[in-house]
Formats: C-alpha cells, structure tokens, sequence
C-alpha cells in the first residue's frame, strides 16, 4: 500500500537524521566509508521504519524478519539506523571503529545483537540470505529475508552461484535489494567491470527484477510489497542511488567510497544537512 | 602390546584386516546424526555419490541439498542455514571444501560462529590416479589456524562414524577429514572415541619412542610398533584423530614417557598435525621431534600404496623412521 504523504515526510526526515549521524561517526572514527552509507539512508530507513517485522528491545525474536547486509563495509548506515530504531544509544555510534566497540569496521554479529550476519568480504551476503530463507521454507517459518548488497560486489563469483542457487529453488520469500550507485573503490563500476544489463542477467537467471529509485520511499516500499506477492521466484530489487546522497559535495564522487570526512568537512556538511542545503538560515539541531 | 582398553579389531594385524574407505563412516554417521536431530541437513557440491552423502538423502530427501559445483555457495550457504537453526554438513573434495572456499569458512562460519561441519573427503595423496590437482595436502594447515575450529582426521571408517555422530552435537564449527581409499578398520563399536582426546593404542613400559599419528596413518603406525617389538625396540602409538583442541595431556605424557617423538600424516610436514605437536611439545617440554608429511611437494598419479611409498608414509618408512630417531640420542 502506498505511503500517505505524512509517513513520507516522517521517513525522509528520519533518513536526515541518519545521514547527520553517519557523518559524525565518521568523522569520530577517522576512517571508514562515506558514500555508499550516505547513499543507502533512504534503504535503511525504509526497511527498520517500515518495512522489517523487528522488535529492537527483542533482537533474538524468532518472528522477526531477517536483514543480511551483505556489503559490510557500509555498516555505518546500519548502525546509525539500528541506534535511531532503537538497538542501542545513538551516542555509541560515536564508537565506531574504536577499540572495544560493539561498532566494528565491518559488522560482527557476535559483538552487537541485532546484526544478523559477520560481513565484509565481499559477495557473500546474498548466499547466507538464501541459506536462510531456504531453511525458513523448510520449517514452514513465514519470515521475509531480505539482502542488502552492493553493485560492485556483484563482479564476485559467489554472488552467481548464490543467484543460481536461489533461482533453482524459487526462494520467493526471499528480496534482495541492490544499492546501484556506480561507483566502487576504483572508479565507476560500469569502466571497472561492466555489470549492465544487470536485470536481464538476473532475470535470465530466474529472479523477478523491479528498478526503483533508491531515494523514493515510496518505490522502495511498494517494490517490496510485489516482492511479496511473487510466489515462484525470488525477486531482486535494483535501488538506483546517488552515491553520497545528501552532501552535494559527496555525491557522484567515487573517490568518497572509501574515506570519511575530515572535521572541517565533518562541520559542512552537518551545516549542508541541517540547514536542507542553505533553505533555512539556521541549523535546526 | 596393544592397549586393551582401547578394544580394537581382532583382525588388527591379519594380512586380510577389514578395510573401507573413512567417507563410508561419513555416511553411516550422517544418516545416525539426522536420526537424532531433525536439524542436521547435509549440502553436497555434485559429489553425492563419491562423498557417501548420497547415503543421508535416501534416507530424508528433504533434507539433502544440492548445491551443483559451488564450494563457496555451499559454505555460505551453509552458514545461513545455520544461523536459521541447522546443523549443516557441508561436503565435498578436501581440495574444494576447504581449499576453495576458505574465506568464506573464515568469515561465515568461523568468526560468525555457526555450527557448520565442514566435510572434506579425498584427502592425502591416497586419492591415487586422479593426482596432485585433487590431493589435497594442506587442509590441517588451513584449518587447524582458524580461531575456534575443531579439527578432526579419524582414524578409520568406524571412528569416522563416531567423529560425525560427535561432530552433530557439538556446537561450533568443525573440519571432518575423509580418505577415498580403503584403509583398515582398526577400532570397533568399543572404542572409545571423544572429540578433544586421543587414543592409546600400543604402549609398553619403557618405549624409547612415541609415535604419534592421525588418519588412517595410524594403522601403518600401530603394525610399525608391532615389529619395532619383535626386534627389540619398544615404543608406544598414541593415536591422535583430534588435531584441534589437541589433547594435550595425553600429548605431554607420551613425550615424557618416551623421551622422543614421530609424528605421522598424510599432510604436508609443514604447518599439519606434526606442526601441531612440535609448537606444543616446544613450548611445554622440548624433546626431539621428528615429522613425517610430503616434504614440500605436490602429489601425482598412482595407485595409493605407490604414493604412500614414493612419499615415505607407508610402515617400512615409518619404521626406518622410528629406528633412526631411536638411536639417535
């Protein structure tokens, strides 16, 4: 069902929340990755605001439906929107990367409750996805699974074999959701290793493929929705994104992939989102 | 003389001593486990048949898994699977299972901690004709360095059984290792087996050597002791099918008993189980040690008894290599 235009405007200034505490853990850890965090706000916000079955005070529950992030470097979005959700104080995200942290540089699921996988290398996520759903068909369990992944990681082999593997098995109960920003650590992913046409290569492998665009909470939840509603196969969706979402100075940048913001970048670019990119004189928080 | 306690086969040293290859105990004891425990589940990468997994399907089709020729796919999976409540059994070549999806046992099953049971059959150079491609020599090695990963290379087909059995309830990830050859069947439904100890099987009151093995070496290292007695050396053989934890007990007394140490494996020398033991005797109570393995070499083609000959692992060699390691000092 669509979103009233309330729900929308509640999610995007969630989102903006998000995007203001991804910057500033970045910046407090002095390493980690900026755009595709930034990039995924949208996603993220979405999926723990809308989307999942989840109980943040019940990390365990059985009932909840499972998010496998598959690209673990970008776990800065995923713990800013699990503080936001609720999982912990918004203040640890500030331990980021730290030593001691719950917040590793790649997310460790025995060290935060909540994280449903151990992820970071790439092109893995997507297999343990279908491992899962597929064993939730085996017990009758009506869970959704759903696969965050990247573009780029799909140049990994094991992303095909996992492709196959849930093709062969119609896992409708399972959705996978592709963050198509364009870039990788090397440059745009269509001069590193041409992916295109992405969908028909997922639809030759018998997925059910839709394109929305990734900051459109809308789309993304009304794909989600028909992902429900196919029943013989499992169903990828492909979420256009500006890479570095939010920060004009960010967006579009690949050279942003990898490295966080300096402090005085950190500063501009809280200012850029707290102020909606100079619409109001004064910054709201 | 033989260890009693240990009860082993009563044709232990018959010419014609029982003999099946150790993947037969993967698929009697992988159907026991999935008696016990509706969430075992096995994945198998296009190798039903030479894996024995085929035996688990017959018996719960649905819970059998065909992954086609996709190692990485089957350890991760694999590791979904569990993190939704099952036991799987992943299996397939050693040389695929772990060697080519490590990262993915690393990262998915090992640091994620998720009870997989990572099957890898057609170990050692024994594999025969196929040769070096697919003899896979560095699997202890790749293994037994993973945080938290248990390691086990039983001994013959009937501990093999027990080591899935044990493999099944234990939590965590565990590394079983198989042969594809015939190897002699040495323990019985008595012997005890436990994951973490090892296994006397000859002992004498004054050995001047300690042989300790794992896999179906051990055999080869029990008729060694045999005929070291009867020309009048005494040794003891401490049978070891857990590499990783190490029973470190049984380790230290057999060392301190016999004063010098043989290990046996059909691994590489470096970084196996003889590595194994030498870190652990180094450290706690330094005494010679020597180590028999492939001497940084590939495997080749051949007939099993050629290979374990050509590469000094046969009982003539063991033997040698027990004299000469007890004159020595």
């Amino acid at each position: 069902m669509a979103l009233t235009d309330e729900q929308v405007r509640t999610l995007g200034k969630q989102a903006e929340a998000i995007r203001e505490t991804i910057i500033t853990m970045l910046v407090a850890a002095g390493s980690g990755h900026t755009a595709g965090p930034l990039g995924m706000a949208d996603i993220f916000t979405a999926f723990y605001f809308h989307i999942l079955a989840h109980d943040p005070k019940k990390p365990d529950s059985e009932e909840r439906d499972r998010l496998i992030l598959s690209n673990g470097h970008t776990c800065p979005v995923r713990y800013a929107t699990m503080a936001h959700a609720g999982y912990f104080p918004v203040a640890e995200c500030l331990t980021l990367r730290k030593f001691g942290s719950r917040l590793q540089g790649h997310p460790e699921r025995l060290r935060l409750p909540g994280l449903e996988t151990t992820s970071g290398p790439l092109g893995e996520g997507l297999s343990q996805a279908a491992g899962i759903a597929y064993a939730f068909r085996m017990d009758g369990k009506k869970q959704r699974v759903y696969c965050v992944m990247s573009d780029g990681e799909q140049e990994e082999g094991n992303i095909w074999e996992a492709v196959l593997f849930a093709g062969k098995n119609k896992l409708s109960n399972l959705t996978a959701v592709m963050d198509r920003n364009n870039i990788q650590i090397d440059g745009m992913t269509e001069d590193v290793m041409p992916l295109e046409p992405i969908a028909d290569k997922y639809r030759a492998f018998n997925w059910h493929v839709l394109e929305v665009d990734g900051h459109n909470m809308n789309e993304l939840v009304q794909a989600v929705d028909e992902a429900k509603a196919i029943y013989e196969k499992p169903t990828l969706i492909i979420a256009h994104t500006i890479p570095g979402k939010g920060v004009p100075e960010i967006e579009f940048d690949y050279r942003w992939h990898g490295k966080p913001p300096s402090k005085e970048e950190g500063k501009r670019f809280l200012k850029e989102l707290r102020t909606m990119h100079g619409s109001v004189s004064h910054e709201y928080a | 003389m033989l260890n009693q306690d240990a009860h082993l086969s009563e044709d232990v040293f018959a010419d014609d001593v029982r003999q099946a290859p150790t993947r037969d105990g993967f698929g009697t004891g992988v159907v026991e486990a999935g008696k016990a425990n509706a969430n075992v589940v096995v994945l198998c990468a296009d190798l039903k048949e030479s894996t024995r997994a085929e035996e688990f399907e017959k018996v719960f089709p649905g819970r059998f898994i065909e992954m086609g020729v996709a190692e990485q796919n089957m350890a991760t999976v694999g590791s979904g699977m569990a993190a939704a409540g099952k036991i799987p059994f992943i299996a397939s070549y050693a040389m695929f299972n772990p060697g080519r999806n490590y990262e993915q046992i690393r990262t998915t099953v090992a640091l994620n901690r998720v009870p997989v049971k990572v099957c890898g059959m057609h170990a050692g150079v024994s594999v025969g004709p196929d040769g070096a491609t697919h003899q896979m020599l560095e699997d202890i090695a790749l293994m037994r360095v993973i945080p938290g990963m248990t390691v086990i290379a039983p001994g013959d087909a009937e501990e093999a059984r027990k080591a899935v059995i044990a493999a099944a309830s234990t939590d965590g990830p565990v590394y079983l290792r198989f042969g594809r050859a015939a190897t002699p069947i040495f323990t019985t439904k008595e012997t005890p087996f436990q994951i973490g100890k090892a296994l006397m099987l000859w002992s004498s009151d004054a050995p001047k050597i300690a042989i300790l093995s794992t896999g179906s070496q051990s055999h080869a290292a029990l008729a060694t002791a045999r005929a070291l007695a009867a020309s009048g050396t005494e040794s003891l053989v401490l049978h070891v099918p857990t590499i990783k934890p190490l029973d470190e007990a049984a380790v230290l007394d057999a060392a301190k008993r016999a004063g010098r140490v043989l290990t046996v494996e059909e691994h590489q020398a470096a970084g196996g189980f003889g590595s194994a033991i030498a870190e652990f005797l180094g450290e706690q109570h330094p005494v010679p040690v020597r180590r028999l393995g492939i001497r940084d070499q590939f495997g080749q083609s051949g007939s099993p008894e050629e290979l374990l000959r050509h590469y000094k692992l046969d009982a003539l060699h063991i033997q040698e290599a027990a004299l000469s390691l007890a004159r020595i000092y």
